[in-house]
């Protein structure tokens, strides 16, 4: 197999260095240096045929003096007088293109040239044609890529040429493929058979859709005629979509885990406020929305008084967002929570309530629409490990930022003072006030903690959503249902149930939609739930009575 | 683990002076009967509106709407302030009455749609053929008023019959509950299952024949829902004065006696969860024509615990109770959604807070301490 | 007194409301022994609550149970009761109810009664009502919420309120009772059930000694019509009541007998006094 490929690849590279020759042929009859002005003319004044090969003469050229020419003529810049004239309009002066001199003032009687669709198409891809020899490596991709949507026959050449000259991997599968794809269209069948085994490298969906199209049929006919071209074109097929499909399981198990970890972020709080507290706090999901908008106002402060440090004020806000956060709803456990400890049910209608007012002040003070929140650059754009999946930087640094909070969490309620009187309170509130542990404050640093890891939250969220008031409104089901699902004071169970209802969700969602599946998960944790009420990591304990 | 029910630390045998004296329900009851089918009909539809003794449609309408809000909430009462099981999933049960006989109310649109095709303007829109195979038999009236009744009932009963077994409790249930309206909530709003999507239904015409915008049709419709509610509080109290009400009582404050005294708790709470649930789809039938709409966001869990705060405001454990909650919570809802829109959703998460610090017995508890 | 309170009566049975169901479960007592625990373990993530235990109590015996924290005796009632399924063993009702497939319910039903050891009642309701819930009839769903209290379940409801000397309270919340009285509330509440078998868990802590002294007396009296299985701390009232002794450790019988003769037991002395 690996032998098969590397004889493919040897002949589509003899193919194409057969190619840059036959260019390089072409620039020699052509043109010895600039461009010629019988070109120029047929370029500027001539009819669609004539205009057409004067592009491709241009393009095969290679020269860099004609990408000004056709970047101006595309702008508009390049005009004629209509009497076999063509001047090159620059400010004050105008060039004569056909003898090199220049004009002055600018003749008063210019017209535009005549410069129709096909003609502007055809223009833009010379022009990236001839990029492809730029120096750097970025205009080379962005002139490849450009070229990858519709080089024809005329860009041919000079792709060829730039793919024997090109270094960078990325830019030379680009090429490549390119290559191939209008070589499918030739009328040598070897130069198709070639192209054919060229494209089975790929991994995008475009190549798909091309080497579908081989196979079609109409009226019971094959459209490709040619039985060979065919069976290579079928081969090449099973080639791309087994990578296609390998591609989109990584993005999709990637895109779960994505998921996964934003329930985590929105569930790790309540892990401890419901988790270790028994704190049925429903306004979770909005002090998850106060650390949006804190992350919102810290990146209006920095947009007005130091524009120099935006990039930074990620950085700054996710200690604000935290302790806005924190602050909130330790005012809210002081004020009503703390009342109603031990009663559960009556908890939960109280802070629902303190939901409603949350929203409705932060509508109050913002307005009731989404805000802006915008990435810092370096977080936009994204690794991309293949033509079709992309993992945005974004994503990536919420995964980083998770793990991270997650172990910040484990080392405060395993290593520390105040970790050891939570999980005292929690197991055993009479004994551990007798012992000296200060349970009040205990209560409130505690719910505190959860609240601030909410605010973090937010602090993610804002980075990939829609920041609004009514934004804490969605995590509420998704993750009391983590927690649920998890098993109650488990913060491995957590962080199990939030990776494994991410992934699940986002394979069911590409099966049957994503509502459907929502629902199924929704489902299946209510099943779930009848059959281990205590959640995956149970403990079994003793009875308790009554 | 879940925390256990706590009961409530209340003044200990409240619930035993809500025994209202035999004579002044029954007058009660005709004052009640009076009203609704008496005066109000004579003062909407024959007293000229001129008069000041006149009733407005508006007036019949926003009461109607609350009757149907108050049954709920006397449903709710059973289950939770009686029996301890906080639901936050009955608009579920409400939404999915409704649904039942929108059903038929679209069928009897005819052909009047905009479309003017026998199926609904919805079908038409999304290219659908022929009713699917759970729209049959709905252009009769009372196929639909069985489906008011035994869909919320059944799936109640499936749900209850699995979550009671397991002995999923307190808080656990309450959220489950949420979880199930919220994915009924999203798979009524999607476009494919046949309900309309997110508009659900609406532009009814007529009901068994009668014009539904009619004043007159607007005024039966009224009196029924009273009758209705008059007739589910005589039943609540049939229910919570018997010895199966006792024993609800006594699930709630110690339900493992209840276990040991060789009552099953998993068949009561069925009982009356089942029971509930399907009080709540009639009155969400009842809703239905009035309102003139119904659509998926009556399953969205803001709803469903709006309902338990009905309930709280106006005195869990009471019967009355309820219905003063739900009378209280919407008339301020519906005067603050014009006056003072912005305020509505303070006052109500205020009412949340309020009621459970300060008004655990809510306003007939009050009432009640006072006659103490 | 003791009299009345027996003669739970066959009129009251037949005037009962239930529909088809065999009311009295008949307890196949053949043997003498109306429970037998097999072998029974019981374990919690690795803590053996209950190791190999095995206990055969005879009918109309009374029976205490003793032993230090953590011994299983609380564990040991759960099984009775359904409460816990044992990992291993067998636990019999009389010679034919196999307790380890039946849930609480119906174990209560066929005739075992369970005193907690904190008093559980039903606080909302009156002591008459806690009665009234707690008489053998019909607990199934429909004839519950038909039922009517007829005469005489009335009197013996009256009867067990003089027993346990709550007439004067009938009308009063359960939930205002002081401790004592709830703990005879549920014992009363127990014997509406008319159980053959009483598990008491801890019937006297909190009581005075007084009220210690007329438990003693109504144990005694009830011993021999029904069984007693009493879970219990206070050495004084073990050794008053009495019949045989059984002394639990680490999940497991380490001795049975008289008092004294499990006062000599050389392990049972380690047990108690050697820590």
């Amino acid at each position: 197999m690996l032998l098969y490929l590397d004889t493919l690849i040897d002949r589509v590279a003899v193919a194409s260095r057969w190619l840059v020759l036959l260019a390089m042929l072409l620039v020699a009859t052509h043109a010895g240096g600039a461009v010629n002005p019988e070109t120029i003319r047929d370029l500027a004044l001539g009819e669609g045929d004539a205009r057409a090969s004067a592009i491709a003469a241009i393009v095969a050229s290679g020269d860099p003096s004609a990408l000004s020419l056709l970047q101006s003529m595309k702008d508009g810049d390049v005009k004629t007088t209509g009497d076999d004239r063509v001047y090159l309009i620059k400010g004050e002066e105008a060039v004569d293109l056909l003898t090199g001199k220049t004009v002055k003032p600018v003749p008063d009687n210019l017209d535009d040239l005549v410069i129709n669709n096909r003609l502007r198409r055809e223009l833009g891809m010379a022009i990236a044609a001839l990029r492809l020899s730029s120096t750097e490596r970025a205009a080379r991709l962005a002139a490849a890529r450009e070229l990858q949507g519709g080089a024809d026959e005329i860009t041919l050449p000079a792709i060829s040429a730039a793919l024997a000259a090109e270094t960078d991997a990325e830019i030379k599968n680009i090429l490549a493929l390119t290559q191939a794809s209008v070589q499918l269209s030739s009328n040598d069948k070897a130069t198709r058979l070639a192209a054919v085994r060229a494209l089975a490298q790929s991994d995008s969906g475009s190549v798909k859709t091309l080497l579908l199209a081989l196979l079609e049929r109409k009226g019971g006919e094959y459209v490709e005629r040619d039985a060979e071209l065919r069976a290579e074109a079928e081969r090449s097929l099973r080639a791309v979509e087994q990578r296609l499909s390998t591609g989109e399981m990584v993005g999709r198990v990637f895109s779960g885990i994505s998921l996964g970890t934003i329930l985590l972020l929105a569930a790790l709080g309540l892990a401890i406020t419901y988790g270790l507290m028994g704190v049925i706090n429903m306004a979770h999901g909005e002090l998850i929305m106060i650390g949006a908008y804190a992350t919102y106002v810290v990146q209006n402060i920095f947009r007005q008084h130091f524009p120099g440090a935006f990039d930074a004020y990620l950085l700054c806000a996710i200690p604000v967002a935290f302790a806005v956060s924190a602050v909130v709803g330790m005012v809210l456990e002081r004020t009503v929570i703390r009342f109603l400890y031990g009663r559960p049910l009556e908890t939960l209608l109280a802070t629902w309530g303190l939901s409603l007012i949350l929203i409705q002040s932060v509508r109050t003070i913002f307005g009731a629409q989404n805000v802006q929140v915008e990435n810092p650059s370096w977080m936009s754009g994204g690794v991309e490990i293949m033509t079709s999946v992309v993992l945005p930087w974004s994503r990536i640094a919420i995964i980083v930022f998770a793990g991270g909070v997650l172990a910040l969490m484990w080392v405060l309620l395993s290593r520390t003072r105040l970790g050891l009187f939570v999980r005292a309170v929690t197991q055993n509130r009479g004994m551990a006030s007798s012992l000296g542990v200060p349970t009040v404050r205990v209560d409130m640093l505690a719910f505190g903690l959860g609240s601030g890891i909410a605010g973090l939250a937010g602090c993610a969220l804002s980075q990939i959503g829609n920041v609004g008031p009514d934004l804490g409104q969605s995590y509420i089901v998704d993750s009391f249902m983590v927690v649920v699902l998890g098993g109650v004071g488990q913060l491995a169970g957590t962080v199990y149930a939030a990776l494994g209802l991410g992934v699940v969700n986002k394979f069911l969602e590409a099966w049957q939609g994503a509502v459907l599946a929502k629902i199924a998960v929704l489902v299946f944790i209510i099943i779930f739930i009848q059959k281990r009420p205590q959640g995956l990591f149970a403990l079994k304990g003793r009875t308790v009575e009554a | 683990m879940p925390a256990a029910f706590v009961p409530l630390n209340l003044a200990v045998g409240a619930a035993r002076l809500s025994r209202f004296p035999a004579h002044l329900l029954w007058i009660a009851i005709g004052v009640a009967a009076m009203v609704l089918f008496v005066v109000f009909p004579i003062c909407n539809l024959v007293v000229p509106a001129t008069s000041a003794l006149h009733i407005s449609d508006y007036t019949v309408t926003l009461l109607g709407k609350i009757m149907c809000y108050a049954i709920v909430a006397l449903a709710m009462d059973l289950i939770w302030g009686y029996t301890g099981i906080l639901s936050l999933g009955h608009g579920l049960f409400f939404a999915l009455g409704g649904y039942a006989m929108g059903m038929y109310l679209m069928r009897s649109i005819g052909r009047e749609g905009v479309y003017q095709s026998d199926l609904p303007d919805f079908m038409v829109f999304l290219d659908w053929k022929a009713y699917p195979w759970y729209w049959s038999f709905t252009q009769h009236f009372w196929y639909c008023a069985l489906l008011v009744v035994l869909v919320p009932g059944l799936l109640a009963f499936v749900f209850g019959y699995f979550a009671f077994r397991s002995r999923i409790k307190g808080v656990y249930f309450s959220i489950i509950t949420q979880a199930l309206t919220y994915a009924a909530m999203l798979f009524f709003f999607r476009n494919d299952t046949g309900f309309g999507g997110n508009n659900g239904f609406t532009d009814f015409k007529r009901i068994l024949g009668f014009s539904i915008t009619a004043p007159t049709t607007r005024m039966a419709l009224f009196a029924i829902t009273g009758a209705a509610l008059l007739g589910f509080l005589l039943l609540g109290r049939a229910i919570v004065h018997s010895k199966l009400g006792r024993v609800l009582t006594a699930i709630r404050d110690a339900e493992t006696r209840v276990m040991f005294s060789g009552y099953n708790p998993l068949y009561f709470k069925l009982f009356v969860w089942t029971l509930s649930a399907v009080i709540c789809g009639i009155a969400g039938a009842l809703y239905v024509p009035q309102v003139g709409i119904i659509n998926p966001s009556e399953m969205s869990p803001a709803n469903s615990i709006e309902i338990a705060i009905w309930t709280a405001v106006g005195g869990r454990g009471t019967l009355i109770g309820p219905v003063l909650g739900a009378a209280i919570v919407n008339l301020g809802k519906s005067w603050f959604t014009q006056a003072l829109p912005e305020y509505w959703l303070f006052v109500l998460g205020l009412l949340f807070i309020l009621v459970t610090l300060f008004l655990p017995r809510g306003v007939a508890g009050l009432w009640l301490k006072r006659r103490a | 007194m003791s009299i009345g309170l027996l003669s739970s009566g066959a009129g009251d049975r037949s005037g009962g409301v239930g529909t088809g169901r065999v009311m009295t479960t008949g307890v196949d007592v053949s043997h003498r022994g109306i429970l037998y625990l097999e072998s029974i373990s019981v374990s919690f993530d690795g803590f053996k609550a209950l190791n190999d235990l095995s206990l055969t109590i005879d009918a109309g015996e009374l029976r205490c149970v003793i032993g230090p924290n953590g011994a299983g005796k609380t564990t040991m009632m759960d099984v009775i009761t359904g409460k816990t399924r044992p990992d291993a063993g067998t636990a019999f009702f009389g010679q034919t109810i196999d307790l380890t497939r039946l849930s609480e319910p119906e174990i209560a039903d066929r005739g075992i009664g369970r005193k907690f050891q904190k008093p559980t009642v039903f606080g909302q309701h009156t002591v008459f009502e806690n009665l009234e819930l707690a008489r053998k009839a019909d607990k199934r769903v429909w004839p519950t919420l038909t039922a009517k209290l007829d005469s005489a379940a009335h009197r013996r409801i009256l009867t067990i309120l003089d027993t346990i000397k709550l007439t004067g309270e009938a009308k009063r919340p359960a939930g205002l009772l002081s401790h004592g009285q709830k703990q005879w509330l549920e014992i009363g509440m127990l014997l509406m059930q008319e159980p053959q078998l009483l598990l008491l868990d801890e019937p006297v802590a909190g009581m005075t000694d007084d009220e210690t002294l007329r438990s003693a007396e109504l144990f005694q009296s009830l011993a021999g019509d029904y069984t007693l299985v009493v879970v219990e701390h206070d050495m004084d009232f073990v050794a008053r009541i009495a019949d045989r002794v059984t002394v639990l450790h680490e999940g497991r019988v380490i001795a049975e007998g008289s008092m004294q003769q499990v006062q000599q037991d050389e392990q049972v002395i380690e047990v108690f006094l050697g820590r």
